[in-house]
């Protein structure tokens, strides 16, 4: 019993050293059993030859200087293709002196959704940030924009009944006199203007030469079709879920109705309707801009679904938040946007961010009407004889684009759940 | 956060740009817009491309330069739209384009069904085979046996099975339905022949080449099976507009068969040939009888150059495609291309 230490004295020991640390974790997780030690070891070897050969291909034999295609042949990639075309990929046929245009566009509709995505711009700052960053964005594209005298008495009317309807039981009585007001004028206004009494007067703001929607293409196309086509779809959508969701049997069967028959059909067909079928029932000699008809093709479509997924939301809610909302005397309007909706879209994020990104992608379909979008004009830089023969290094840099925009709305929607999420966690 | 999302996207500036495209007359409308408005594809090599600055330049778009120029005395004063092959006559039936320049092929059912105005044929298309050089076929006659990738439910399938039934020779079809994956099996090897038109041909062999092999890898036989006039249309009802563009087409040709070249037009108008003198409108009349500027086929050749300067530019040796001229060549050259005279 000599040999005993004092219990005090006693040092635990180490674990061996194949238990923790690096080693350890590569003895348990790779190489726990014989089996397992072999499906590593093949595993490693085939991901090594993969990417040693990617890596020579796209790399190391690859030509970043060539002139012309003839030259690049033979090598690894040629990315001198991708540097002779870039611009054209990104910016299409507008005019190629003017290509800040679209690239200071392109950065505005960045900033814009960076700036949206913060939770602390969910208020009357995301109205500014939009409107300033719409604004930036056509006056750029297009270089001139009108605005008529009838959109302006039209958001007269709308902002003026939005308040009316929200603000109703709060506002001091000089704040709704400004809404009644609001509302009176681009009533009568509007009435004016239909009848003929008022002019088909407008505001000219024309800073630079006008490029009609023909000539756009490339990235500023698929960013617009998918952040305007998401941006009327969402509110969109939000108003057919809760129309579907009505007590009223119009209502609710013409939400149904349209929710089917979109979901019906695929986008492709919707898409060739608006501009092969739409212009044959429209009179003689009035055509309606093919670039905005394929954005109100995708709107719709858009809408559909996610008006399913929101509807989704609606129902996760229990009875007693509705109930709850009509014991405080809110009306419609307010029970909707205050208690419900704020509840069920927070539901919704991640089937929503899903739909998103799928529709991101769906721009692409344009195509098929003719309109060059991101992928199109990638296609269209393949055309070029003298760069023959170069297809997968224009789809892997169109592809890595593609890439970039919807990993980053996946990580988004992921710090989304969390932030909106951090109430109901432990 | 609906309130915000929704009054959020008040949109600015997207305000549809609806217009007139034709109030009553074409000719009125186009010249009333100072601009022409012209189908193209969407994308084919040597036809309609676009270059790294956006701007397009082909065969077919010459017409529509041709056209503005004899118009406008201006070859640029054209809008390009491009068509898909579903979008393009409607495109033309509902005013949308003045004019359609777009490989179409002429055929009696749209000349007249659909309403159409076909105004001539700037290119003889028809149908091919393309081979890989090492087979050391020659002729479409050897192909007997060979397995030949081809679209299905189109004519072509139908001409590829008659041509080979009326030399008696056998053929193992290889029927894919998307053009980019026939392509794709016809350079894997997967089978000996690629059939479709022969500019199809031209343009797949000199665009689609795979980058270890070389277009010149791959030969095209001289054998053409079917007939594919391919040729600007504009809608029926306004002849004195389908008079130009029919002559704006006819005017490249003479200008090539009287040797006017962009080079040397402005030497020919001092020519004492009546004929020239008379196409150049040296001595007027021509252009007032089509209702444009006298000096319209000058605007033409000084700007988009003749015929053969424009297939030479655009498909033919000037170009990475390398057509040759065969029917396209002129009828004073043992080919099919013939310009009523200009008188």
């Amino acid at each position: 019993m000599t040999d005993a230490m004092p219990v005090g004295d006693r040092k635990p020991l180490a674990p061996p050293v194949d238990e923790t640390g690096a080693l350890g974790w590569v003895r348990k997780n790779l190489f726990s059993s014989w089996g397992n030690g072999i499906t590593t070891v093949v595993l490693i070897a085939a991901v090594l030859w993969v990417a040693s050969w990617f890596l020579e291909w796209a790399l190391f034999t690859a030509n970043f200087t060539a002139a012309t295609g003839a030259e690049c042949r033979g090598g690894g990639a040629c990315w001198a293709l991708i540097r002779e075309k870039f611009r054209y990929i990104f910016f299409g046929s507008f005019p190629y002196e003017q290509h800040w245009r679209p690239l200071f566009a392109v950065i505005t509709m960045l900033a814009m959704l960076v700036l949206s995505a913060d939770r602390r711009m969910w208020n009357w700052r995301l109205l500014v940030i939009w409107g300033v960053g719409s604004f930036i964005t056509f006056l750029l594209m297009f270089g001139q924009i009108h605005i008529p005298l009838s959109l302006i008495l039209f958001v007269a009317l709308v902002c003026g009944g939005i308040g009316l309807t929200l603000r109703s039981a709060l506002a001091a009585p000089s704040e709704r006199m400004a809404y009644y007001a609001l509302v009176g004028i681009g009533a009568v206004g509007l009435v004016l203007r239909m009848v003929g009494a008022l002019p088909a007067w407008s505001i000219a703001i024309a800073p630079l030469s006008y490029v009609e929607t023909s000539l756009w293409g490339g990235l500023p196309v698929t960013l617009i079709l998918a952040t305007y086509g998401l941006a009327f779809a969402f509110p969109y959508g939000i108003l057919l879920a809760l129309g579907r969701r009505s007590n009223l049997p119009l209502i609710k069967g013409l939400c149904v109705g349209f929710i089917e028959l979109i979901r019906g059909v695929p986008l492709i067909s919707l898409l060739i309707m608006a501009s092969v079928m739409l212009p044959l029932f429209l009179p003689s000699g009035t055509t309606i801009d093919k670039f905005l008809r394929a954005q109100v093709a995708v709107i719709l479509f858009a809408g559909a679904y996610i008006a399913e997924v929101i509807r989704g939301g609606l129902q996760s809610l229990p009875k007693g938040q509705f109930e709850a909302a009509d014991a405080m005397g809110l009306n419609y309007p307010q029970k909707t946007l205050l208690i419900i909706l704020p509840q069920a879209l927070r539901v919704v994020i991640p089937p929503l961010i899903n739909t998103f990104i799928g529709f991101f992608k769906d721009t692409s379909l344009v195509l098929i009407i003719g309109i060059f979008d991101f992928l199109n004009t990638a296609n269209q830089a393949l055309v070029d004889p003298n760069w023959a023969g170069f297809p997968g290094e224009v789809y892997l840099f169109a592809a890595f684009v593609y890439f970039i925009f919807c990993f980053s709305m996946s990580r988004y929607s992921k710090y989304l759940e969390f932030e909106l999420n951090k109430g109901t966690r432990r | 956060m609906l309130k915000k999302m929704m009054a959020g996207v008040v949109a600015v500036g997207l305000v549809g740009v609806a217009g007139t495209a034709h109030a009553g007359k074409d000719l009125d409308a186009v010249k009333a817009r100072g601009q022409l408005i012209c189908g193209i594809n969407t994308g084919v090599a040597g036809f309609a491309q676009q270059d790294d600055k956006g701007k397009w330049t082909g065969l077919d778009v010459d017409v529509c330069r041709a056209v503005s120029a004899a118009l406008f005395g201006d070859s640029e004063k054209v809008k390009y739209v491009p068509t898909t092959a579903q979008q393009r006559f409607t495109a033309l039936q509902s005013g949308e384009v003045d004019v359609l320049s777009r490989n179409t092929t002429y055929t009696l059912t749209r000349d007249t069904a659909l309403g159409l105005e076909f105004t001539g044929i700037n290119y003889y298309d028809g149908q091919g085979f393309m081979v890989p050089k090492k087979l050391g076929v020659k002729s479409a006659k050897e192909l007997n046996g060979a397995t030949v990738c081809v679209q299905p439910g189109t004519t072509t399938e139908l001409n590829l099975a008659d041509y080979f039934r009326a030399n008696k020779m056998t053929f193992k079809p290889v029927v894919i339905e998307k053009v980019e994956e026939i392509r794709a099996a016809f350079y894997a090897g997967r089978c000996d022949v690629y059939t479709t038109d022969a500019s199809g041909l031209y343009s797949t062999r000199a665009a689609n080449t795979p980058a270890p092999a070389k277009p010149d890898d791959f030969i095209i036989l001289p054998e053409i099976i079917s007939k594919e006039p391919l040729g600007p249309a504009v809608r029926q009802g306004d002849n004195q507009f389908a008079d130009i563009v029919r002559w704006a087409f006819y005017a490249m040709v003479e200008a090539e068969e009287a040797g006017i070249t962009s080079k040397n037009v402005d030497e020919m108008l001092k020519s004492d040939n009546p004929s020239i003198k008379r196409i150049l409108g040296v001595t007027p009349g021509m252009g007032k009888a089509l209702g444009v500027d006298e000096k319209w086929v000058y605007n033409i050749v000084k700007q988009v150059g003749n015929y053969g300067e424009s297939f030479d530019r655009n498909v033919g040796m000037g170009s990475p495609l390398k057509i040759e001229r065969g029917l396209n060549a002129l009828w004073t050259k043992g080919g099919l291309q013939y310009s009523p005279p200009i008188r």
